[in-house]
């Protein structure tokens, strides 16, 4: 059983999955930030493979990218560091990045070699499903990855059943529109939106995504979805190198629990 | 069988073309794609485009033969005159489409990326022709060597946003356009500037810019009795002059066409824009086509002395027209592109913008017989570039 659906069938609420540029903070930073991102709780890791140009991203997560290629980061590197770590992480990896770095590492290479490295599912966002489908689900299957694809508010009711229908281990839907990293407020047409992705969903869990930054976001989310991912708010967060575990430590329980400075609404 | 320049239906030219963009995108992309057809097939759309470019344009732009030039190649060259279009290049044909098309649409806020500044230029013209808010992305490079173009911006009402990532040219100005585009789906109408982009973008422009070999068809039968050119040269940054030159010869197998890109200071170097002899195929801006990229598909910063022209990509149609042998790839230097724009200046009185200056330069090695007709599509004037110009080439 793919470890993504092992996750959801144990835990169906507050799921909290955290995304992580690999190659960031510094080169060899991605088995350290994972070892510390299990050990705080977080249920579901999501690997950013970075790229020179993330469209879809805002400043924070662009920088990192930024950062992570000028320290030396690449895919290869990535899957070695993934494999050395591998039998000690104990929560669900699933990589995320643009299509151009994997084109040109190879698809089936790039799947084979993200299955060997104990990944459960990935991300692609510039792949649209069409093309998914027409040329690339039966390696996904063959590898036992799940893929998993966007929804945003502006996808109509019979795209997110489409979607819903091609995304193993669960749906993301993309909370506000916009790049990733800008800031949300709690509103009830966000709510009635997730509202009607779960339902379009079905059975397959839904994870929000884009803006969630802090306790509040990340509960006003929980209570419509299974639970949500945080990127741009974990990336700047994290501390240099000396004092990374602390760093991610803090940020996890501030996001998780209500805690005295965080009841301040940002 | 797919006859060239049309793409299919999805918006491949041969394998390249498509539309790679994140869900985020695929409202605005489909509400385009759905309806730029019908729109730019409208009567009215029509009649406002043609009575646009002809009184506000200044079309048709002159097809001039230019002997003294032509004296010195032994061919005859004719340049097409897109430099005298108002704002000073091809540019605004494209601009002026889209606004129309954006109004159609319901659009009340135009967003655009721009390198040299002229498609920047030409954005922040028709918005202020439309009383459209206009916002423009230039990398923070080339608002530094396109001053002039910031100015006329500005003056013209636009705001003019700064990019600093990455190479601060072209290309992250055209992230950061994509990304405005993402926030602002349902207002927002993103004038691209090239053949590039996510389908139906490349069609779209190339449409639009497809008025120059439409005249220089006409004109050059009404000036010298000859149905077609042997030859039609143009430079390709994306690739929209090129586009427009090229469009109604794709499928006249006897004109040869040549496109010219940057070699900036020499393919062997590590500073060039020339895409199609370093660049191998991937996905840049939503397209699947050929693009400058490292072994793990970080795309490469170019290099280019013009703005223009300093970008790793070309459009889908460009790599289709490059990998089926249609069109000829040369490329031409910094120094070779600065050489023939003095030539031109000295022996026709004209300047040149720098990108159509690396046509220029490819000129006297095109494979063609003594007496062939060659029309030069001269994208644009040389204004802009006027401080590069003074640098290099005053004594
Ligand atoms: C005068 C001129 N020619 C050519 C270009 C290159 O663009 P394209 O290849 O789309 O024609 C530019 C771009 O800024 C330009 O200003």
């Amino acid at each position: 059983m793919n470890t993504i659906d092992k996750l959801f069938t144990k835990k169906s609420q507050q799921v909290l999955a955290v995304y992580i540029t690999a190659g960031y903070p510094a080169l060899h930073s991605l088995p350290d930030v994972i070892d510390a991102l299990q050990d705080a709780g977080v249920d579901l890791i999501e690997v950013g493979m970075p790229f020179s140009d993330p469209m879809a991203d805002g400043e924070v997560i662009q920088q990192s990218s930024g950062v992570a290629l000028k320290n030396g980061m690449n895919m290869r590197l990535m899957f070695e560091q993934l494999q050395e770590i591998k039998s000690s992480v104990r929560v669900p990896l699933v990589l995320m990045g643009y299509l151009n770095p994997v084109l040109s590492f190879g698809m089936e290479n790039f799947l084979r070699s993200a299955a060997s490295a104990g990944v459960s599912g990935i991300i692609l966002p510039d792949l649209p499903p069409e093309v998914y489908e027409a040329e690339y689900r039966p390696f996904f299957e063959q590898y036992g990855l799940h893929k998993i694809f966007l929804v945003t508010p502006s996808t109509s009711d019979e795209r997110i059943v489409y979607l819903a229908s091609l995304s193993g281990g669960f749906l993301y839907a993309v909370a506000e529109a916009g790049v990733t990293g800008a800031q949300t407020a709690h509103s009830e047409k966000r709510t009635a939106y997730l509202k009607r992705v779960r339902k379009l969903a079905g059975n397959l869990p839904v994870l929000a995504g884009f803006g969630i930054h802090n306790y509040h976001t990340f509960s006003a989310v929980c209570e419509v979805t299974h639970g949500a991912i945080t990127g741009s708010a974990f990336i700047r967060a994290l501390a240099h190198e000396s004092e990374l575990r602390g760093s991610v430590n803090d940020f996890i329980q501030r996001l998780k629990y209500q805690t005295d400075d965080s009841t301040v609404a940002k | 069988m797919q006859t060239l320049p049309q793409p299919t239906e999805n918006g491949y030219y041969g394998k390249f073309g498509g539309a790679f963009i994140p869900e985020l995108l695929r409202a605005n992309v489909e509400e385009l794609r759905r309806n730029y057809l019908a729109i730019l097939n409208d009567q009215s759309f029509c009649r406002e485009f043609d009575e646009l470019l002809r009184d506000y344009v200044g079309r048709p732009t002159p097809l001039y033969e230019a002997r003294r030039l032509s004296a010195l190649l032994g061919f005859r060259v004719f340049l097409k005159r897109e430099d005298l279009c108002h704002t000073g290049a091809h540019k605004i044909n494209n601009a002026v489409g889209q606004i129309l098309l954006a109004k159609r649409l319901g659009k009340t806020r135009i967003i655009a990326e721009t390198g040299a500044g002229q498609h920047g230029v030409a954005t922040a013209t028709v918005c202020a022709l439309a009383g459209l808010e206009c916002v423009v992305y230039m990398g923070a490079t080339d608002i530094e060597r396109q001053a002039p173009n910031v100015g006329r911006m500005k003056l013209l009402g636009a705001k003019v946003v700064p990019v600093h990532s990455g190479s601060a040219t072209l290309k992250d100005a055209t992230n950061e356009a994509i990304r405005d585009w993402i926030a602002h789906a349902a207002d927002t109408h993103y004038i691209i500037g090239s053949v590039v982009g996510p389908h139906p973008y490349p069609d779209l422009v190339a449409r639009l810019q497809s008025v120059i070999s439409r005249e220089i068809r006409t004109q050059l039968k009404a000036q010298t009795g000859q149905a077609l050119p042997d030859a039609v040269v143009a430079c390709v940054g994306g690739g929209s002059n090129a586009a427009g030159a090229f469009y109604h010869f794709l499928d006249e197998p006897t004109v040869k066409l040549f496109a010219v890109e940057a070699a900036g200071e020499g393919i062997h170097t590590s500073r060039s824009a020339a895409t199609t002899v370093l660049g191998s195929p991937g996905v840049i801006h939503g397209s699947y086509t050929l693009l400058m990229q490292d072994e793990y598909g970080q795309i490469t910063e170019p290099h280019s002395i013009s703005a223009g022209l300093d970008y790793p990509g070309i459009g889908p149609l460009h790599a289709a027209l490059s990998a089926n042998g249609r069109a000829t790839f040369l490329a031409a230097t910094d120094e070779e592109a600065l050489q023939a724009a003095s030539l031109l200046m000295h022996t026709e009185g004209i300047i040149p913008a720098l990108e159509t200056a690396h046509a220029l330069a490819a000129l006297h090695r095109l494979p063609l017989p003594a007496q062939a007709t060659v029309v030069l599509n001269l994208s644009g004037r040389g204004d802009k570039d006027l401080s590069t110009y003074l640098t290099h080439l005053a004594q």
